[in-house]
């Protein structure tokens, strides 16, 4: 699966294949649970969290109506220091842009840090095209390049993968290691990786990271890391990429304190990631070592058109991921199934605004409203409120489902009118009574084939309540 | 208190079809609660359907009787949290940019509640002289838990029920994949959701699951008795009108 074909518009029938896959089944059970009760440890440990998440939010609020400001400033700064920042409308924009910056020092190998613009950019396939061979070193994008995949979740891409499928490719692989070595234990499958990953750190002629944030005060870009993957990527080759979206970038260093101190909790549930790199340009004279060249490449792709319309709030989104970790649609089928780059709630919002409603429009319908994706988001922005909206312009425009629409107008129909309802309400009831009464339930029922292949269908009681009460009132009045 | 506040009962539609008992327990509670009831004879459903389908202007034509309807008494009671959230969260949004509307909209939404929460924010009720003999475990339907705050009331009003021990399931604030019209779009989904809710009710050992939506209880019964797991599911209300000696929901009869 690449970047460049979505999947979204198939998402029944990735659905259906996600739940038959028990190895994913497996994984997602055995992963699911970890960032759910470590967030809330994390969250938990510092009482003024909320206030925090609302101070987050306001930034990022007032950012957003000032991105045009921040984001000049931003240039300046940069260039100051003798980067060079580029601007890149589309993604195809962007893939050229590395393209180009990779040409001119002759790369023949881009080691990459974990960047989820990457992926939407479609910047691994772009550069094995034109014969230039990217590393992931991020050790879960390492297992998923391996696979031949696409990240499944945005801060831990591996997630679907069990560590049994791990040592199974680790063996078939890596060729070159004694075939009796043991790899029955995760730290030993770690340093496994780390080695191999070592020794790509010095062949790169150029590092690709991406950016939680870029700062407008002083031209800096800020990744967070658990494994030190991306210090390695972007300083030891002779030039720096840095690959972000317009909207990472906040005003001050302290604001970008402020998204921190929410970050890593929302995320994973520690109090900060285990590395916090800031990059600063390229290598100045008096430093000991860094990037000859430093390049930071904005992408846009639809984010501006975003400003100013009912979606604009998702723009705030510093990509934590607690969303799809506390979202039992996410949990049950797991990211590959939402067919694009973002999944989760977080991706059913994005994905139509970035790819258009016609191909992503089923992600914001799997949804229960549960609303507990609202409840976590560190940026506190309202998804399922989002999603209606996007539900609400598939309607405008008649891209919902026509049995669902017909089946919503016959229902409209009736509900519009107490006095026909009274009766239709009451001839439902009394022919599924007189069908399903005895038993209490249906184990098959038509037209709920649906719900009715994993559960019974409880009959109802017997009459309606508005007929009942209706019937006791008069009683009551005749007394 | 000069006169007893007068209430209506926002049936729902599933209350309405499928569990008339449920209705006839609010109203014995609320009525024991001090309150005078009264069932407006207009009433279908709030619409969220449409809403959630991205119908907004059948949502709003739906919205609108039902705040001509209601919006005559001092409180609106139903019970349940999913349609009580349309009425307090959703029609003031509904009517955004209609300042008319909106103004009733949010007139109503204020006098709105989900009835165990009225039960205890409002009118201070507590149970008295109630029996349940055995374990029950409590699911928080998505809605009332995050949109309006229900979760300690249901177990407040439980705790003085005699006889009856909760036994807290795990996770019980997470969705049992009901959702409205999100289990007839994505059957496959939502029965894994109930299934993965089926196997946390039956690890408590509680004889009863009981919730505050009817939605959930149906989808959360069908489940347990597909699995052939005997527990037994009910609205909380039942058990705290001393209504619930009844077949169960999708129970057969005697």
């Amino acid at each position: 699966m690449t970047a460049h074909e979505p999947t979204s518009r198939l998402f029944k029938e990735n659905v259906k294949a996600a739940m038959a896959d028990q190895n994913l089944q497996k994984a997602m059970k055995n992963a699911g649970e970890g960032f759910v009760g470590k967030r809330r440890v994390a969250a938990g440990g510092v009482p003024e969290f909320d206030q925090i998440r609302d101070a987050a939010r306001d930034l990022k609020n007032h950012v957003l109506g000032h991105l045009d400001l921040y984001l000049a400033r931003y240039e300046e700064k940069v260039t100051a220091a003798g980067g060079h920042v580029h601007w890149a409308e589309t993604a195809e924009d962007m893939r050229r842009i590395v393209l180009d910056i990779c040409r001119s020092v002759d790369a023949k190998t881009v080691n990459k840090g974990k960047t989820m613009i990457s992926e939407e950019a479609g910047i691994n396939d772009w550069l094995e095209q034109n014969g230039i061979r990217p590393v992931e070193t991020d050790l879960g994008e390492y297992i998923i390049q391996l696979r031949g995949e696409a990240p499944s979740h945005i801060i831990a891409p591996a997630i679907h993968v069990t560590s049994d499928e791990v040592e199974a490719l680790f063996r078939e692989r890596h060729t070159h290691l004694p075939a009796d070595r043991n790899l029955s234990e995760l730290s030993s499958m770690l340093s496994e990786a780390r080695t191999i990953l070592r020794q790509k750190y010095f062949e790169a002629e150029v590092g690709i990271t991406g950016a939680n944030m870029l700062i407008a005060e002083t031209g800096q870009s800020i990744i967070v890391t658990n494994e030190g993957n991306g210090d390695l990527s972007q300083s030891l080759p002779k030039v720096h990429i840095v690959l972000a979206s317009l909207e990472k970038i906040v005003p001050t260093m302290e604001d970008a304190a402020t998204v921190l101190r929410v970050l890593a909790r929302s995320a994973t549930g520690q109090d900060m990631s285990v590395y916090t790199t800031l990059s600063s340009g390229p290598r100045r004279a008096e430093d000991p070592d860094g990037p000859e060249q430093y390049h930071v490449i904005l992408l846009d792709n639809g984010r501006t058109e975003m400003v100013g319309t009912e979606f604009q709030e998702m723009l705030r989104c510093i990509r934590c991921g607690a969303c799809m970790n506390h979202c039992p649609v996410y949990q049950a089928v797991g990211g590959h199934a939402y067919g694009w780059v973002y999944p989760g709630p977080m991706g059913a919002v994005l994905t139509p605004s970035l790819i258009g409603v016609e191909e992503g429009g089923m992600l914001p319908n799997a949804s229960t409203f549960c609303g507990r994706c609202e409840a976590v988001c560190p940026m506190r922005i309202p998804l399922p409120k989002m999603m209606r909206h996007w539900r609400e312009r598939e309607f405008e425009r008649n891209l919902s489902p026509k049995a669902a629409r017909y089946g919503l107008k016959f229902w409209a129909a009736f509900a519009e009118r107490p006095a026909l309802y009274r009766l239709a309400t009451r001839a439902a009831v009394f022919a599924l009574g007189l069908m399903g009464r005895k038993r209490g339930r249906f184990a098959k029922l038509p037209l709920a084939g649906g719900w009715t292949a994993q559960r019974d269908f409880p009959a109802p009681e017997g009459g309606t309540f508005m007929a009942a009460w209706a019937r006791a009132q008069k009683v009551k009045g005749g007394r | 208190m000069s006169r007893k506040p007068r209430v209506a009962l926002f049936v729902t539609c599933l209350v309405d079809m499928f569990r008339p008992s449920v209705g006839f327990a609010s109203v014995a509670l609320l009525t024991e609660a001090g309150c005078e009831v009264e069932v407006p004879a207009a009433q279908t459903c709030c619409g969220q359907p449409a809403y959630n389908s991205g119908d907004r202007e059948t949502a709003k034509r739906l919205a609108r009787s039902v705040i001509a309807a209601f919006e005559g008494y001092d409180y609106v009671v139903g019970p349940s949290g999913s349609c009580m959230g349309t009425l307090v969260k959703d029609y003031p949004a509904m009517f955004e940019g209609e300042p008319a509307w909106a103004a009733r909209a949010r007139a109503l939404a204020a006098k709105s509640h989900e009835i165990t929460s009225f039960l205890v924010d409002v009118m201070g009720f507590t149970p008295t002289d109630m029996k349940f003999a055995g374990a029950v475990t409590y699911h928080d339907s998505c809605s009332g838990l995050r949109g309006l705050g229900v979760q300690a009331q249901p177990r407040k009003l439980l705790g003085a029920v005699e006889g009856l021990e909760l036994k807290e399931m795990k996770d019980p604030d997470v969705c049992c994949g009901f959702g409205g019209t999100f289990c007839v779009k994505y059957p496959d989904i939502s029965a894994k959701m109930a299934g993965d809710k089926a196997a946390n009710i039956a690890a408590t050992g509680a004889g009863t699951i009981l919730a505050g939506d009817l939605g959930c209880l149906m989808n959360m019964a069908g489940k347990l008795s597909r699995e052939g797991k005997p527990v037994k599911a009910r609205h909380v209300v039942e058990v705290l009108a001393g209504m619930a000696d009844g077949p169960a929901i999708g129970e057969a009869r005697e």
